[in-house]
């Protein structure tokens, strides 16, 4: 079997347009969450949420690619993550070896389609046919492929707030089973009204900023991003400087309720249990958690529940980092990668934001201060979402 | 990477959903697009629990009930879902309310039955299934990937038997936005006339298709795939056939389906290998059955199981006249717009 190695890594969100700018916030304690400024919506003053603050355009320009405005935000985004993380990988040749692209997204194309929709719905409107959108998911994937420069296998994937995660598991299975040699891995998803809208109806949204873990917890915050991971074999990596090595994945269902996480958090509990057995990781290994930890009632129970079942009297260290970048959906386990092989990296354990008082008869408190130089060999990742999907990945220290 | 099919459930714009019959008796759609031919869903499904389902989700639950009770199998170690559009009725059910209520006293429903992995989370919801569970969205592509993966799982020992699907399901809101993008005839015309056209566009079409898939033969299994792969924009047909000739191997192929969808911009993919590398065997289609859409390789395996185990090629399908003889591998190649192309290999067992 093939070891899977992290070679790269690349991430936009409310907390910065890149790893670096990503990293100085999370180290300073400086969250992204805050008044919307570029999302066209009535909930603008009455909502709090993590946005990029560059327009579409402005996104463009960063990606050092022309303006079109059929191009959506989600596929922006995912393209200014992806190329960085290419570029940390030192790929220049993305054409050479078996090279994959795997995408995931909540909604796709959802941002340009939403606007595109009133026009259908009015239907004298004739609209021009070069104006006309699709918001499929595969779409965006491709256009970042496209831009990418890779045209080998490819995937998209679309398991509501699980779905990068799954799209790294994916990457990681086909070098393990030598399919491919190389795989960019990860997520993108912007903020929509659509969204927006749901989740405000499912009222799990905290009008303030959300916090993770307390007894007080009202909600989340919905933001927006794309994080993704230069995936390698070892042959494919060869003296490259390995960021990581992913050796921990896992996929189980809840089966419990299209929307709520059992109250023993069932599907949170298979997947650690069963990311922790592909390489024979023992509980006592894991030095920090990046939980889920949306700050939604329901979540942080059935994943606290899980994590005491998993390891006990001696649940390691653990933040969620949604109190900087909001909940990014089906981007969140591609950004959540990013920043677990960061606190490997550089030594470096982040801060669960806006946590005060511990949920009662619970006994495990997140870390609130950010540590540095602290010994972080293996890091648990966990995305859980609509569906009952439920994913955890491992990153080790090379 | 292969595995034995021991059920299929097929709901489709044919008559399909007894796998005793076979296409005896063809559906002419004279409409805009090709909807399926909805089954008893009491048959499925709890109509209280039914009436709060979107049309998609029921399609999908009814279809992998049928392959489960084929395979006799109650509970598989994997759902695996390819879909290119999800639940887009509720998509849009959800969209428009958000537009005409300006984003104000919305119900949660639609929004919640929206995401892509629906159909996959409810059928574990229903079989109480806390095994692995993906969905693929990758537009033309989305059921192979699904399919790659299913392969994989069971190489990897991961699961002994998986579910395995690919469902999409059309709107009056999807046909007017493909029709606008132009990827549809300008005059409706009668489905079974698809492939005698002679001009642009093709027609619009849906369907629900599970798998049951088994890691090992069993008296239950009706076909096996030997292997799937998928290629994207080929800059012509010789590019095709040099990616038909690697896939092959020293398989020989004894039948074809392809994918042709009556749209004359893209089908000389298809057309151009009629003339050559399979003009020798019998070429056969699908797409004036089921219609255009992006998980339609699903309807096109269930087809060539159904030859495969019947034997018989319906006369509706042919797409040129050479005799049938014992038919042993058949091999799918499917593209989508000419972006996402397909080949599976599939044979008797």
């Amino acid at each position: 079997m093939e070891r899977v190695f992290v070679t790269g890594i690349g991430t936009i969100s409310a907390i910065g347009n890149s790893v670096q700018e990503a990293f100085s916030s999370l180290t300073s304690a400086k969250s992204g969450i805050g008044e919307i400024t570029i999302l066209d919506t009535s909930h603008r003053g009455e909502l709090v949420v993590a946005e990029v603050k560059l327009t579409n355009q402005q996104l463009s320009n960063l990606a050092e690619t022309p303006f079109d405005p059929l191009l959506s935000r989600t596929a922006l985004l995912g393209m200014i993550a992806a190329k960085e993380a290419i570029i940390n990988a030192n790929l220049e040749h993305v054409s050479d070896l078996r090279t994959g692209f795997i995408s995931a997204t909540s909604v796709g194309g959802m941002d340009l389609f939403e606007l595109f929709f009133p026009n259908l719905l009015e239907k004298e409107v004739k609209t021009k046919i070069a104006d006309v959108i699709t918001h499929d998911c595969g779409d965006g994937t491709e256009k970042i492929a496209d831009y990418l420069g890779v045209k080998g296998y490819m995937a998209t994937i679309s398991t509501a707030c699980s779905s990068s995660a799954n799209s790294i598991m994916l990457g990681a299975r086909l070098i393990r089973n030598s399919m491919l040699d190389r795989v960019i891995a990860g997520g993108t998803d912007a903020l929509t009204k659509f969204t927006l809208n749901g989740f405000n109806t499912l009222m799990i949204l905290d009008r303030e900023h959300c916090k993770p873990f307390d007894q007080n917890r009202k909600g989340l915050n919905l933001g927006e991003g794309a994080g993704f991971i230069v995936l390698e074999s070892e042959k494919s990596a060869k003296e490259k400087e390995k960021l990581s090595e992913l050796r921990g994945w896992a996929n189980a269902n809840d089966a419990y309720h299209q929307t709520a996480s059992s109250p023993d958090g069932i599907g949170n509990f298979l997947a650690m249990n069963k990311a922790l057995g592909i390489n024979s990781i023992s509980p006592e290994e894991i030095d920090y958690v990046n939980v889920h930890g949306t700050g939604t009632e329901n979540n942080d129970q059935a994943e606290g529940t899980a994590i005491k079942r998993i390891f006990g009297e001696n649940v390691p260290k653990f933040s969620s980092t949604k109190a900087f970048t909001g909940h990014t959906l089906g981007a969140a386990g591609g950004i959540e990668a990013v920043f677990s092989v960061l606190a490997i990296q550089q030594k470096t354990i982040f801060p669960n934001l806006n946590f005060s008082t511990p949920i009662e008869g619970f006994g495990i408190t997140p870390e609130t201060e950010v540590q540095r130089e602290v010994e972080v060999k293996n890091v648990l990742s966990n995305s859980f979402g609509f569906g009952g999907n439920c994913s955890s990945l491992i990153f080790s220290g090379c | 990477m292969e595995a034995y099919i021991n059920g299929i459930g097929c709901v489709s714009p044919q008559n399909t959903l007894d796998n005793n019959c076979f296409l005896d008796e063809v559906v002419e759609h004279n409409s805009d697009f090709l909807q399926c031919v909805a089954p008893d869903y009491k048959q499925f499904l709890d109509p209280k629990l039914a009436r709060r389902m979107g049309r998609v989700i029921k399609m999908g639950v009814a279809s992998a009930k049928i392959a489960l009770r084929q395979a006799n199998l109650e509970n598989p170690d994997a759902i695996i879902t390819g879909t290119g559009l999800g639940c887009i009725q509720d998509t849009e059910k959800f969209l428009t309310s958000v537009i005409e209520n300006d984003e104000k006293l919305l119900t949660p429903t639609s929004f919640i039955q929206s995401t892509h992995n629906t159909i996959g989370g409810q059928i574990a919801l229903m079989l109480g299934c806390n095994h692995y569970n993906m969905a693929y969205v990758h537009s033309g592509s989305s059921f192979e990937t699904a399919m790659i993966d299913a392969l994989m799982l069971l190489a990897e020992n991961e699961a002994g038997n998986i579910l395995l699907g690919g469902v999409d399901e059309i709107t009056q809101h999807r046909f007017e936005v493909i029709k606008r993008l132009d990827y549809l005839k300008d005059e409706s015309i009668n489905n079974l006339d698809l492939l005698k056209s002679d001009s642009k566009g093709t027609i619009g079409g849906e369907g629900a298709v599970f798998f049951a898939l088994s890691k090992v033969r069993s008296e239950k299994s009706v076909g096996k795939i030997q292997s799937v792969s998928t290629f994207y924009k080929p800059n012509s047909s010789n590019e095709v056939e040099k990616q038909i000739s690697d896939f092959l191997g020293n398989n020989s192929v004894d039948l074809v389906v392809l994918g042709n969808s009556g749209d004359n911009r893209t089908d000389y993919f298809f057309n151009d290998l009629q003339k050559s590398i399979f003009a020798n065997i019998p070429q056969v289609g699908f797409k004036h059955l089921c219609g255009e859409y992006f998980s339609s390789s699903a309807f096109a395996l269930w087809l060539a199981t159904q030859i495969l185990n019947k034997q018989t090629v319906p006369e509706i399908t042919c797409l040129n006249d050479m005799a049938v003889s014992e038919i042993k591998n058949i091999l799918i190649y499917n593209h989508y717009r000419g972006v996402n192309h397909s080949l599976m290999l599939v044979s008797i067992c």
